[in-house]
């Protein structure tokens, strides 16, 4: 740990970036959700952990991996559709326990699924070929997966942007975020939106499972200590709010990279504690609107 | 029999039904005492008699939170786990005997308890549950890594209590059996404290807080302080468990920190039945009964026990005894109106 060189820095703060770009696209989905269902997910680690396991799979099966993270999402997304029909939805009225209580069972079955499908040992993930190696950006070599990682997520997170706010579909999702009442009242069906939502935001954690894949071991358990992340994420800019998870996404991702760079034992503690601080200063969050806690 | 009897039978044993629904809630602790005295007769084998007396009180600790105050909290293996961690620590490393290092392992929970709670009620509803799972996590970080303490990812281990010498009386902590009924004084004494706790008008305004925050804060209770103190004392009776958990074991398990054993207690509470004052005890013994049975079975337990709870959340969110006493007080309330 004497020599901490410039170009060590600079390699561990775009790895801490691409980590960010992940936590983000988590935050987001568990926002997206949240905001529109009043639901925390708390299968949202597992969907992520399935969406990696989807992901080396379809990689080894067909040999590319564009068509796996084509393929994740849609998977990944069709079983939240289906949770959401037949698991979710009973529980709509019944308290905002409920859904959190039985996405929490549903995170159980998840990993023994994996489990059995897979292995108890998880699967052996590679970077794919084209993506090896480092980059030279100009000012140092950069490791090429983790700056295809941090553009591939500011992607899927500017399609999302344009998704919510300049299409009709995006409106109606943030109109109901708001008053869904009202929007049933103007003839949409808010069920429907609602379905697709929760499909919308199981297909960005698969995703980002995929996505994360080559950078981490994946094993049935890997969900378990993402969801605490993506919580403190979620806390540390706000729920519900878009600039908030990717500004959080961030600032996690660098702190767990700088931590573990400078005091690698605190590496994990770190995001916690810039957890509770943020809660101790500004408890809705950085981005989050007082009073939105409640 | 003519009709008039036939109905002045029911009326009798429908009577009968609901004075002793009464006499069981006047006197809950005693029919609880009285059920754990005869619960290791019942069971396969003694060790698992102990295991559901300690999560039993683990998952009662959780339910002044989570079913009396309404507040759903996923960090509570935090308090389990500092309980368990200060009570060994002061036995390894510092050869206290067992009788101080239980004060020591409650007292610990109690100022995490305070500390925590303190963070956690600035946020409400569904974010407290986040908060609190997060914040526990920092609890098993902070344990994981101070590993010149705590032994670390192997856990803590030596906790040795093999003799309790009580005024000369020698008592062998080793035999499950004598194991069990020691456990059960302080499970004995922490019931009583619960009751006698949700009996005071604190125990009322709590639930008034369950109920309706804003209304309870319009009637002049101070919520945040009720909520702070509801936090406080469960994560006593949970370190209280913890405790008892590191004398049981003999070692402690990292894992007894980690936010999946705060969602043991959520599980068990639920199972039960939770706002009740036996149902956390019934979750804790169909929970581990159930694991014991499942593991011999089959490899796949988090599958089985995710799936059994989500049934419980669709279908039966009162739980086991929740849903029982509901059936029962239907009987004789029908009974008495015939």
């Amino acid at each position: 740990m004497s020599e901490i060189t410039p170009q060590l820095l600079g390699i561990q703060l775009v790895a801490g970036i691409a980590l960010g770009a992940v936590y983000a696209l988590l935050a987001i989905g568990l926002s997206l959700i949240f905001g529109m269902l009043n639901v925390v997910n708390f299968a949202h680690g597992a969907f992520f952990m399935v969406g990696a396991f989807l992901g080396v799979y379809a990689l080894g099966l067909t040999g590319s991996f564009w068509f796996s993270l084509l393929l994740v999402p849609l998977a990944t997304g069709l079983i939240g559709l289906v949770v959401e029909r037949f698991l979710v939805r009973p529980l709509y009225g019944r308290g905002i326990d409920y859904p959190l209580l039985l996405t929490f069972g549903l995170s159980y079955v998840l990993v023994d699924a994996m489990r059995f499908f897979f292995g108890i040992e998880g699967l052996p993930s590679s970077t794919p070929a084209a993506l090896r190696g480092a980059t030279d950006l100009g000012f140092g070599f950069f490791p090429t997966y983790r700056l295809f990682l941090i553009v591939a997520a500011a992607l899927v997170i500017g399609a999302l942007w344009l998704f919510i706010e300049k299409t009709r579909y995006g409106l109606i999702i943030r109109a109901g975020a708001r008053d869904p009442e009202i929007v049933r009242v103007l003839g949409i069906d808010v069920a429907k939106v609602w379905l697709l939502v929760f499909g919308l935001g199981t297909a960005i954690a698969g995703l980002a499972g995929a996505l994360a894949a080559p950078t981490r071991a994946v094993n049935p358990e890997m969900g378990i200590t993402v969801l605490a992340e993506s919580f403190v994420v979620t806390v540390v800019g706000g729920m519900g709010s878009l600039p908030g998870a990717v500004v959080a996404g961030l600032l996690v991702g660098i702190v767990f990279s700088l931590t573990s760079l400078f005091a690698p034992e605190l590496a994990e503690l770190s995001i916690f504690v810039l957890m509770a601080v943020v809660l101790l200063v500004r408890p809705q969050g950085l981005f989050g609107k007082a009073g939105q806690m409640g | 029999m003519s009709e008039s009897t036939l109905i002045e039978q029911a009326r009798g044993s429908a009577g009968a039904l609901a004075a002793v629904l009464r006499f069981t809630a006047r006197h809950r602790v005693g029919m609880v005492l009285a059920f754990l005295l005869v619960m290791p007769l019942l069971l396969p084998y003694e060790a698992l008699a102990v295991n559901i007396l300690i999560f039993g009180l683990y998952a009662v600790g959780f339910n002044l939170l989570f079913g009396y105050t309404g507040l759903l909290s996923f960090g509570h293996a935090a308090f389990l786990g500092i309980g368990s961690y200060l009570a060994g620590i002061a036995i390894v490393s510092f050869g206290l005997p067992w009788w101080a290092a239980i004060p020591i392992g409650v007292l610990a929970a109690t100022v995490a308890g305070v500390l925590i709670g303190l963070l956690a009620i600035r946020t409400r509803g569904i974010y407290f549950s986040m908060v609190t799972l997060a914040l526990g996590q920092i609890v098993y970080y902070a344990f994981y890594k101070a590993e010149r303490w705590t032994g670390g990812e192997n856990g803590l281990r030596g906790v040795r209590v093999e003799k309790i010498d009580l005024l000369g009386w020698q008592l062998d902590f080793v035999d499950p059996v004598t194991k069990y009924y020691v456990v059960l004084v302080f499970v004995a004494a922490a019931l009583w404290f619960v009751s006698r706790v949700l009996a005071s008008p604190f125990g009322a305004v709590i639930e008034a807080v369950r109920e309706n925050e804003t209304r309870a804060a319009a009637c002049g209770f101070d919520v945040a302080r009720t909520k702070l103190l509801a936090f406080t004392l469960s994560a006593a009776v949970c370190g209280l468990a913890g405790t008892l958990r590191a004398l049981h074991l003999s070692i402690v398990p990292i894992d007894s920190l980690h936010y999946l054993q705060s969602g043991q207690a959520v599980m068990m509470c639920l199972l039960g039945g939770m706002g009740t004052f036996f149902g956390p005890f019934v979750g804790a013994a169909v929970f581990l009964y159930l694991e014991d049975v499942v593991t011999h079975l089959t490899a796949y337990w988090m599958a089985a026990v995710g799936t059994v709870f989500m049934v419980f959340v669709l279908f039966f969110p009162r739980g086991i005894w929740g849903s029982t006493l509901a059936w029962l007080e239907r009987i004789a309330a029908r009974g008495e109106r015939a």
